[in-house]
């Protein structure tokens, strides 16, 4: 409790790296922050391009259903992948002063966050676009996904970021594990196409049920099965409380390692 | 507040490092060479314990590798101890490391919000602080300019101005009142008693004892990762510089015992040589070949020669180290191997930045000139060496008629002062007030 209390008191050191990273992620660039917006429009081109002329599928309008999850599926990966070696990265901070450790990746994973969310504003201008429109209900659902999401990553990156700094290979070993982890994942293809015999599997993946629900939301207009959702939040604070635990542990000896 | 209540409690803590030999950390490295990953522990603290209490200021002191600092970093949980525990009840600031999180492309104003966002500071807090911040870092002209066209003074002074204006209840310092000039130096200083004032309690770590005499009531000598002795910061800095004195001496008695053995072998060279070329009398006024080597420390025509150098406290104890007001009285030996006619000592102070701090010699001072005709010794004696702390290197030199040199000896010692009084410059002058 006391190390929650702690890292609120540090609120401002988070908003501030946050902004930090949000803003030197374009830095130098022409078109600065506005690629935050164009990088995504312009994947959806490419996504456009591709299954419509070279490999036409038989889901309507595939760069939409492959588009709203992959845009979350990328915040996960990239708070799994970034965050672990996000403590790395900050070495100079951690060897030098005192502030609750956690502060580093929940800051890399709301920098992530907000990114995302930022990608939502293009998502939804082309739902509207191309015609598929909004169910307002299904959309009050929406933040309790990212919520639980959110917390997902953040057991992750917690979870990583402490074991990489004992041992750096982890690093590399989670982007292999990351891209072996979306095609395990119905993000590019319908669940109903997986064999029966791997849907435990996926079930037991939290990130499908993550995926469909929102799929469920933005592609369907559907309100999500919220049975799934829950099985998702539950592994979801398994994995934060484990996360949390580790980290405690090892950062005892954060600045001798780095 | 109770005035007893206990703001620091450390508690038998110790710790370890783990010296590497060749560390490896990755999965290969782990896997292949096993036996590449040993290392060695280095047992830095052996059991600490001490309390301080609500709004003291303790000064912890001992020489380079004792543990000071990390004990420090200990009680800012840089770090954790292997065993005991820590205790530290209220906000803790530390000025360890200034400027943490500067971004050289932001503002100064933007980077006092990144700065004391990391010493855990609320936005609300930062705002109603930054006028305070800016006026005492003295920098309002170019606070919106980006960091990276500051000095350095300009940068510390910034880092310096955001920590110390935290409001913390427990502030550690290590060793940074070396701030940018003087006056900012004494604004620190000023600027730390207030804060003290108001109930603040301190440990800092400085090799400054003057500084720690000034603001602390209690200093803990760490001495290989112990305590050896704890009191009133007058006695125990004491019997501190007379540890590192002894101790300095021993290195300087070695010291010179090389030098001895090597000018030893230097003469019996020299004699070879100047056995060889006995029919050039007249060689007198330039300097011999073969002190080529070291010409560029000494040099002179080596018809005498200084053999050794000691220096004595008043009382006769030879010592390296002097406080500043000492006498130093210097005992030097020569070797004559021609007759030396008129001949005239001198002796030249310079401070390590290369400062000439004093100068004089037997002429300057009107002694009677006299002949060297065989080996002996002559003496000086420096009454209240007035030269402020830091180190002095000290030339002598022995010259016959109009300036020749005889020996004349660069740095040929080198001698410390230590004051525990703050008064900065080369030289203390003697002064009084009238107010």
């Amino acid at each position: 409790m006391k190390t929650f209390l702690e890292i609120y008191d540090y609120r401002q050191m988070i908003f501030s790296l946050v902004r930090k990273d949000l803003r030197g992620r374009y830095k130098g660039s022409v078109l600065g922050f506005l690629w935050t917006f164009i990088n995504p429009l312009l994947q959806l081109v490419v996504y456009t391009i591709v299954f419509s002329f070279i490999l036409p599928t038989n889901i309507d309008k595939y760069y939409l259903y492959l588009f709203v999850g992959l845009i979350p599926w990328i915040f996960f990966s990239s708070s799994i992948t970034g965050g672990s070696s996000s403590i790395v990265a900050q070495k100079d901070l951690v060897k030098k002063i005192y502030f609750p450790r956690q502060v580093i990746p929940i800051s890399y994973v709301t920098s992530c966050f907000v990114n995302m969310l930022l990608c939502f504003v293009v998502i939804f201008i082309v739902i509207i676009i191309s015609g598929i429109g909004v169910n307002p209900v299904a959309l009050l659902c929406l933040p309790i996904i990212m919520i639980v999401e959110y917390i997902l990553a953040l057991g992750m990156a917690l979870l990583a970021s402490a074991i990489t700094v004992y041992f750096r290979d982890l690093e590399h070993i989670l982007g292999i594990l990351t891209m072996a982890w979306m095609y395990m994942t119905p993000i590019m293809y319908d669940k109903s196409i997986v064999p029966e015999e791997l849907l435990p599997v996926f079930n037991l993946n939290p990130m499908t049920h993550v995926i469909e629900c929102y799929r469920a939301v933005l592609y369907y207009k559907k309100v999500p099965e919220l049975e799934s959702l829950l099985s998702s939040l539950g592994l979801g604070i398994l994995f934060l409380v484990l996360g949390h635990f580790v980290f405690l542990k090892l950062q005892k000896h954060f600045a001798e390692e780095l | 507040m109770v005035q007893n209540e206990i703001a620091i409690d450390v508690n038998n803590i110790t710790k370890k490092f783990k010296i590497y030999y060749d560390k490896g950390s990755q999965l290969k490295e782990r896997l292949l060479f096993r036996k590449r990953n040993r290392y060695e522990e280095r047992l830095v603290l052996k059991g600490i314990s001490f309390q301080v209490k609500k709004g003291e200021a303790v000064g912890l002191i001992g020489h380079n590798g004792c543990g000071k600092s990390t004990t420090l970093k200990l009680l800012t949980r840089i770090m954790y101890p292997d065993s005991g525990t820590i205790t530290m009840n209220g906000r803790v600031s530390s000025l360890i490391e200034l400027g943490a999180g500067f971004h050289p492309d932001m503002s100064g104003r933007e980077n006092i919000y990144t700065n004391a966002a990391i010493f855990g500071l609320t936005k609300k807090e930062i705002d109603s602080r930054l006028n305070d911040i800016i006026a005492f870092s003295e920098l309002e002209q170019f606070i919106d300019n980006p960091v990276r066209t500051y000095s350095s003074g300009m940068y510390m002074r910034l880092a310096f101005s955001v920590a110390i204006n935290v409001d913390a209840d427990i502030l550690l310092i290590d060793e940074i009142l070396g701030v940018g000039d003087a006056n900012f130096q004494a604004k620190c200083f000023n600027k730390l008693r207030e804060i003290k004032a108001k109930g603040t309690t301190i440990v800092i770590v400085s090799h400054s004892l003057g500084q720690i005499e000034q603001i602390c009531e209690r200093s803990i000598w760490i001495h290989e990762g112990l305590i050896r002795a704890e009191g009133p910061p007058k006695e125990i800095d004491l019997e501190y510089l007379e540890y590192m004195g002894m101790k300095l001496q021993e290195n300087t008695a070695q010291e010179m015992e090389k030098k001895a053995a090597e000018e030893e072998q230097r003469q019996a060279q020299e004699e070879n040589v100047s056995s060889d070329g006995e029919n050039e009398n007249e060689a007198e006024s330039e300097p011999e070949p073969e002190s080529q080597p070291e010409s560029k420390k000494r040099w002179g025509n080596g018809n005498a020669r200084i053999t050794s150098i000691r220096a004595f406290t008043a009382d006769g104890k030879e010592q390296r180290i002097f406080r500043t007001g000492d006498s130093i009285t210097f005992k030097i030996a020569y070797n004559v191997r021609k007759p030396v006619d008129n001949a005239v000592f001198g002796i030249g102070i310079y401070s390590c930045g290369g400062v000439h701090c004093y100068g004089t010699n037997t002429r300057i001072d009107r002694l009677d000139e006299f002949r060297l005709d065989k080996n002996g010794t002559f003496e000086i004696t420096l009454e209240n060496t007035n030269l402020l702390p830091g180190e002095y290197m000290v030339d002598f030199a022995i010259e016959s008629d109009d300036g020749i040199p005889v020996d004349y000896f660069r740095e040929a010692y080198r001698i410390e002062m230590i004051s525990s009084a703050g008064d900065v410059g080369i030289s203390r002058i003697a002064h009084s007030w009238k107010i």
